[in-house]
């Protein structure tokens, strides 16, 4: 208990922080949603068209902002990257097609089924599946190699890439797109955003929070440490719903979700699938990035691009429900991480006794 | 005593773990090379939750758990 006690409080934080932000004006079930306001980033910088889900939100740049100066400080910044890097690239756009079939990545998802919306229950067992069958692979030896040190300022441009985009939103130039309706246009003021990301950027670099990792670990390796923070979220958002008056059980007209239960399942199966291949759901994608991991800034660039092309292609959902080009996309999806998995497998990666290496105290 | 060295460096969240735990099944003895403090927190807690002893050695060249039962 002692030792997920920071998870724990970790969890519980984001959970009335997400409660609070819908108060002040995000979304319902959206307080924070990592897929979902990638997605209102492309559409802000004009990568789609999607008039309602154009908003640069400041809870990502304060997650980045707020896990690079926590990484750094504790030192735990630095370069590192050169570990398969378009695999993940491709992979952190088909999560996004899955996360955006489904409407809503892990972290939403769980807010969703804290603010009594059934359909992510649905999406959480089929979440549940991806992971496991995720796990088939990682277990056969799936692995996508090893990172490398690369130059310190490399790591920096993520974090500065951020902080240029705050300064879009303060300075709001012609060429950016504001939702003037629909869930782009809903937003709490940009400060409180902004600090509401820096402390769950800070707190989820120090607690790894991850939401993949959270069920990976407990079906790997019977660990309860990450997911006892998806259960804290859950606990926190859930009172904080009620006390606010935003719990509504059920499946029909919930907020910014369908009720096609065959595809908020497979959208999310998808979801958990390839996210275990890339070691994280998309949360912690973005912590790693802010804290130099290369690797992860490319699986970010491919959520921005995957979200980017959900909207130009329609592939993904709206309230009324996943469009056909979605689903022919989603099962193209299987198709590529499956395969990526499978090529991906390392036979004898296992135990090898390596030579040349030094240890002294 | 069977040991073992794995070397985990660069290598990303489960990984380390996941070969720790495939070493385990046929070494009693097992030493780990990592080189990120999330590695080391992750293998650290599987060793402990498993019943073994934990003795680390951090350094330039990565660190180093030695974990044994």
């Amino acid at each position: 208990m002692q030792d997920k006690k920071h998870i724990i409080i970790n969890g519980l934080i984001v959970g009335i922080l997400s409660v609070l932000l819908v108060k002040f004006g995000n979304p319902v079930n959206m307080g924070i949603c990592i897929a979902c306001f990638i997605r209102d980033i492309a559409g802000g910088l004009g990568l789609h068209r999607a008039e309602v889900v154009q908003y640069i939100r400041p809870e990502i740049i304060g997650i980045v902002i707020g896990a690079f100066l926590m990484s750094y400080g504790k030192k735990e910044f630095y370069s590192r990257g050169g570990s398969s890097p378009f695999v993940r690239f491709v992979l952190g756009f088909i999560v996004m097609i899955g996360a955006l079939m489904f409407l809503g990545c892990p972290l939403r998802m769980v807010l969703r089924i804290a603010g009594g919306d059934l359909n992510a229950v649905v999406g959480l067992i089929g979440f549940v599946v991806g992971i496991y069958i995720g796990i088939i692979f990682l277990n056969k030896g799936f692995t996508l190699k090893r990172t490398y040190n690369l130059n310190k300022a490399e790591g920096f441009l993520f974090p500065l890439i951020n902080l240029v985009l705050f300064i879009i939103l303060i300075l709001s130039p012609t060429f950016i797109f504001f939702s003037q309706k629909g869930p782009g246009s809903m937003h709490a003021p940009i400060l409180l955003s902004l600090i509401v990301g820096l402390i769950v950027g800070a707190f989820a670099q120090r607690t790894r929070l991850c939401m993949v990792g959270g069920i990976r670990d407990l079906i790997l390796f019977k660990d309860w440490y990450l997911i006892s923070g998806f259960i804290s979220i859950f606990v926190a958002a859930l009172v904080g719903n009620m006390l606010i008056g935003k719990f509504n059980l059920g499946f029909v007209k919930q907020p910014v979700a369908h009720n096609d239960a065959l595809w908020n399942f497979l959208g999310m199966t998808l979801a958990g699938f390839g996210s275990v291949l890339l070691g994280g759901c998309p949360l912690r994608q973005l912590i790693l990035a802010a804290e130099g991991n290369i690797d992860s800034v490319i699986t970010v660039i491919g959520m921005l691009l995957g979200a980017a092309f959900a909207h130009n292609f329609k592939l993904a959902s709206s309230p009324d429900g996943p469009t056909l080009n979605g689903k022919i996309a989603v099962v193209i999806g299987f198709i590529v991480v499956t395969l990526i998995g499978y090529f991906n497998i390392e036979k004898d990666l296992n135990v090898k006794i390596k030579g040349g290496i030094k240890i002294e105290g | 005593m069977k040991d073992n060295i794995i070397d985990a460096r660069g290598r990303a969240c489960p990984e380390p773990v996941l070969m720790t735990k495939k070493a385990m099944e046929s070494y009693s003895c097992v030493k780990v090379l990592v080189d990120n403090v999330t590695a080391r927190e992750n293998i650290k807690r599987f060793a402990k939750n498993n019943g073994y002893k934990i003795d680390i050695l951090e350094n330039d060249e990565g660190i180093l758990l030695t974990l044994s039962r």
